[in-house]
Formats: structure tokens, C-alpha cells, sequence
């Protein structure tokens, strides 16, 4: 393996989706072009942040990344190989590797399988040995205990659940995991406790991730770099610090305004 | 504790016994009818006709629900009749839920091509009025237990087709089945293993349903005449016969819409107390 190569690389990545609303009586429906050539690379143990608008393509992009989507145009590489239309079947082996974790975990989280089962199921299908043991690290990894594996999705709180859904993907020990607004449907506090878990898991384990969200205070604390899509465009890809410092893109700033960031050296009125 | 789970499971507890209990002692007689029923249902005696139930006064021993104009004995004959309901019920319930469960899974699940050809023979189907369809499938296929199942197969299946379809859609929008293509599960093993259960209590409520339908299915057949040989008892063709006599003998049309009546009731509501008590996301 090359370190020093990024673990993802992307090149003038192109998707488009079919625009059901505007599907002729006869005919198949036109195509939307939803990414519109970005390029860009993720270097390993790197956190990087997705921001933009509401319909910008952030989670477009990052079920593209995933291949949850397949592309229509350009590139993606994981750890060198080319992923782009690699079948179904093809990617399976590569799945360990790359992991989701979902917006609302209440959905992400089979209603009907206790979270011992939810966990091991991955593990099993990928020829784990000590499933149990891993499950309960897992479960000790995301602060829940170990006697929550009997439970069933609905008698745990939203919390716990995103910790649930954490547990599932690091269980694997992927290299790659996409973050969707994980934190955008918990309560204050949860959010906290929740960034605090993921920030920890990646500083010890080493991963990649990619972390999405619209809310750029939770990115300034997470993510060393920030990628700004503005209608399925890059309108900014820099370090953090400087897009907050001084945003290039006329949309980034517009963004920074947009959203009232608490500002940390504002004393309390 | 001062939530309401409690009587609602309680209340749960007692249509599931209930049910149960009546369909336990149907299924019971039924297996064993030759030894528990009192007299051959077959038997004509025109000297004992139209004997009354055991609390009145002209009742003779041995006949407990009386006798039909023929002298048969009712409570042998119902005893009898529930054979052949239990096992239209037993065999065309299951049968129809497995071909219109499975057909609308993969049609909600796989959509595409496979949801296109379901859909669209779902809609041909329906187009056909079911009762005109079911006495045209008996008419080519003769009368007998065989075809009424058939019958009933072959008109009802849509039903489950059409619930578990919507149902198998609902499910796969869920992110449960986005993640379990991220853990690498095959879309077969996803449909079987994520989707399914999360449809079964949909599924098993329907079959209980089916299985009540089932039963009147078959007695609205014989009650027509177009189920079994005439003189094998069924409760349709009973009360067919007591509808004839109810001014005379009023028991023997009653006794059997009974029976009937509480065989559709308690198998719908052992499919609801099965999923109130068995179901984890209710319970
Ligand atoms: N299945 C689909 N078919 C057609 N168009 C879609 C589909 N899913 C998303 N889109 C469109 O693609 C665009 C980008 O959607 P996407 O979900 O990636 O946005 P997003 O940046 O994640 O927004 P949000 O912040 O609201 O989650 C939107 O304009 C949306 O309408
Ligand atoms: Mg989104």
C-alpha cells in the first residue's frame, strides 16, 4: 500500500439522476445532472467536511463516494482502485472498508433486530471470527452497555441510537467512513456527546472520514479541510481556517452570513 | 406501572385465547370426528326428523342439537362440516399468502421490470368480478375440495399481492436497507432477511383474514351447490337445507352460521392477538 497516496481520490466526478417530475407520458425521463465535475482527494486520516445548501449535492456526493450511486462521468478511486462502475458484486469485498453512518438512525436501524444483531450481521457477512467479543468492544467503543445488545432500535433514545449506528460501521474497521448529518437530528446535548465520541474514534482508529453537514460550527470543530458545493459545483475546497478566516467564493461567504455562527470571543452580554 | 400497556396487553391476552381456545376445539373435533361425533352424519331416520336441541322437551337423548328434516344429526354433521372448512382454511389460506406474499415482495422490493409484469396482472385480475370468476373457475374445473382451493388461490392472491407490495416499497425507502448495502448483504438476502420481517405482521394479520375468507368462501359455494358432492356436510350446504325449513326447525340453519360466524371472527382476531403479543416493535 502507497501512504502516501490519498485513500480517495475523485476526478471530474459527473451524476446524473433521472427528474421524475419532469418524465414525458411516453419516453424515458430526462436526465438531472446533479454533480457537475468535481475533483478533489481525501488523504488518509484526514476529516473532511461537506457543506453547501439544502439541494447543493452534498449526499449525492457522498453515496457517490460510497457507490451507493453510480457516476455517469469522471473517476473514483479508493486506495488506488478505480471504483467507478465496479459491479455490485465487485464492491462487496470493498465494503468493509467504507462505511455510512445515517442522518436518522431510527430508520438506519432494522426495527425488527436487536442491536446485537445489528452489529454482528456485517461482521458475519464478512467472516469475522469472535463476533461477540467485537460486539461488545464496538458497543464499549460508542459508550453504550453491553447489555443494550438485547434491546430493539425503538426502546433506545435518539442518542443511542447514532451510537448504535456509529457502533455498526466501526465494528468493521473500515478505513472510510461518510457521515451524513448525523448530528442534525439530536438535541443539543446528544450533538455534543455524539461529535465527542466521533472525534475521539477518529483519533484512535485511525480513519478517514468524510463528515456532511449544513451546520458549519459542528465543521469548523471536526474538519481540518472544508469542501463548499454550490449547486453540484466546487465553489471552495481549503483548509478550515482559512474559509472561515477568508472565504474565496463569493458562496461561502454568502454561506458564513447565512448562518449565525456563535462567535467564541464574544463575551456574554 | 400506570401506562396503559398493561390492559391493552391484557386485552390482547383474552381475544388471543379466545380465538385460540375456539379454534383449538374446532381443529380437535375436526381431526378426530369419526371418534367425537355422536351419531354418522350420513344417517337418515325419516321417523326422528326434525328433532329439537337437548333443552326442550320433545329432544331425544344422543341428538343434542336435534335433527334436519332428514333426521340427520346436526351436532355430527356441524362436527363434520368443520373438516371441510378447516381444511380449505388451513390449505388455501397458506397457499394464497405465500404465491401473493411472495409475488408482492418482489414487486415492492426489485421493482423495475419484475414490478411492472405483477402490477399489471394485479390490475387484470381485478378487473374480473370475484364471485362471477370463482363460480366460472368451478364450472371448468368441476366441483370438489381441490378446486375450491384452487379457486380461492387463484382470485385472492392479488390481495396480498397489492398490501405487500406497498408495504415491501415503504420498507425499502427506509435507511435500514440503504445500510445493509453498505455492510455488503445481497439484494436477495436484504429482501429476505431485512424486508420480510418487517412485513410479516402486515402478512399475518392478512392470513388470518384470508383464512376466515376462506371459510365463507367454501360455504357460500356450497350454499350454491357448487363445492362438494350434496350429501357430504358442510355448513353451507346445511344452512342451504335449513334455510328451507326455518319456520319448522330453525336449529338447523342456526347452529351451523354459528359455528361459521365464530370461526371467521376468531381467526381475524388470532392474527391481531398474534401480532399484539408476538410483535417486538408493538410490544
Ligand atoms: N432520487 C433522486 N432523483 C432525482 N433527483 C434527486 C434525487 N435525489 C436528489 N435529487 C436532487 O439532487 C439534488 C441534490 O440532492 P442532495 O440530496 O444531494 O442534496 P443535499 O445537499 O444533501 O441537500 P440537503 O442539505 O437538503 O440534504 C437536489 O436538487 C435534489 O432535488
Ligand atoms: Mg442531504
Amino acid at each position: 500500500m502507497d501512504d502516501a497516496r490519498p485513500l480517495i481520490e475523485v476526478e471530474n466526478l459527473r451524476l446524473s439522476l433521472p427528474d421524475l417530475a419532469g418524465k414525458p407520458l411516453i419516453g424515458p425521463a430526462p436526465k438531472l445532472e446533479i454533480l457537475k465535475g468535481l475533483s478533489f482527494a481525501i488523504p488518509r486520516g484526514a476529516v473532511l467536511g461537506i457543506v453547501g445548501g439544502s439541494g447543493s449535492g452534498k449526499s449525492t456526493l457522498g453515496r457517490a463516494l460510497i457507490r451507493l450511486l453510480e457516476p455517469s462521468g469522471g473517476a473514483i478511486r479508493f486506495d488506488g482502485q478505480d471504483i467507478t462502475h465496479l459491479p455490485e458484486a465487485d464492491l462487496r469485498p470493498l465494503r468493509r472498508r467504507m462505511q455510512m453512518i445515517f442522518q436518522d438512525p431510527l430508520s438506519s436501524l432494522n426495527p425488527r433486530r436487536r442491536v446485537g444483531g445489528i452489529i454482528a450481521g456485517p461482521l458475519r457477512l464478512h467472516g469475522f471470527d469472535a463476533i461477540d467479543r467485537r460486539v461488545d468492544a464496538a458497543l464499549d467503543h460508542v459508550g453504550l452497555p453491553r447489555s443494550f445488545r438485547g434491546r430493539y432500535p425503538h426502546e433506545l433514545s435518539g442518542g443511542q441510537r447514532q451510537r448504535v449506528g456509529i457502533a455498526r460501521a466501526i465494528a468493521l474497521r473500515p478505513d472510510f467512513i461518510l457521515a451524513d448529518e448525523i448530528v442534525s437530528g439530536l438535541d443539543v446535548s446528544s450533538q455534543a456527546q455524539v461529535l465527542n465520541l466521533l472525534e475521539g474514534l477518529v483519533a484512535d482508529l485511525g480513519l478517514t472520514l468524510a463528515f456532511i453537514s449544513h451546520d458549519l460550527s459542528v465543521i469548523r470543530r471536526l474538519c481540518r479541510n472544508v469542501l463548499v458545493l454550490h449547486r453540484g459545483e466546487i465553489a471552495e475546497h481549503a483548509p478550515t481556517a482559512q474559509v472561515f478566516a477568508a472565504p474565496r467564493a463569493a458562496y461561502t461567504r454568502e454561506l458564513l452570513d447565512a448562518i449565525p455562527l456563535p462567535d467564541p470571543d464574544q463575551p456574554w452580554a | 406501572m400506570l401506562d396503559g400497556r398493561g390492559a391493552i396487553r391484557r386485552r390482547a391476552g383474552a381475544r388471543l385465547w379466545l380465538s385460540g381456545g375456539w379454534l383449538l376445539l374446532l381443529v380437535t373435533v375436526a381431526l378426530f370426528a369419526p371418534l367425537v361425533a355422536p351419531q354418522d352424519p350420513l344417517a337418515q331416520d325419516l321417523m326422528s326428523g326434525r328433532l329439537p336441541p337437548f333443552w326442550s322437551a320433545q329432544a331425544e337423548p344422543g341428538f343434542w342439537l336435534g335433527t334436519d328434516s332428514l333426521g340427520r344429526d346436526v351436532l355430527s354433521r356441524v362436527i363434520w362440516g368443520a373438516r371441510v372448512a378447516l381444511t380449505v382454511a388451513c390449505i388455501a389460506g397458506p397457499l394464497t399468502a405465500l404465491i401473493g406474499g411472495a409475488l408482492g415482495l418482489i414487486a415492492g422490493f426489485y421493482r423495475g421490470w419484475a414490478d411492472r409484469i405483477i402490477s399489471r396482472l394485479v390490475d387484470i385480475w381485478m378487473a374480473f368480478p370475484p364471485v362471477l370468476f370463482s363460480i366460472l373457475l368451478i364450472a371448468v374445473l368441476g366441483t370438489g375440495l381441490t378446486s375450491i382451493i384452487l379457486a380461492i388461490v387463484v382470485i385472492d392472491w392479488t390481495r396480498f399481492a397489492r398490501v405487500v407490495r406497498a408495504e415491501a416499497m415503504n420498507q425499502g425507502a427506509m435507511d435500514y436497507v440503504a445500510a445493509a448495502q453498505v455492510a455488503g448483504f445481497s439484494r436477495l438476502r436484504t429482501m429476505t432477511a431485512e424486508i420480510l420481517p418487517n412485513v410479516l405482521p402486515t402478512l399475518v394479520a392478512l392470513l388470518s383474514l384470508e383464512m376466515g375468507i376462506s371459510v365463507i368462501v367454501e360455504a357460500i359455494l356450497s350454499f350454491v351447490n357448487l363445492s362438494l358432492s350434496t350429501d357430504a356436510p358442510t355448513w353451507g350446504g346445511m344452512i342451504a337445507e335449513g334455510r328451507t325449513s326455518i319456520h319448522q326447525a330453525w336449529w338447523v340453519l342456526a347452529f351451523p352460521l354459528v359455528a361459521l360466524f365464530l370461526t371467521v371472527l376468531s381467526f381475524s382476531q388470532f392474527g391481531e392477538g398474534l401480532k399484539d403479543r408476538f410483535d417486538p416493535v408493538l410490544r
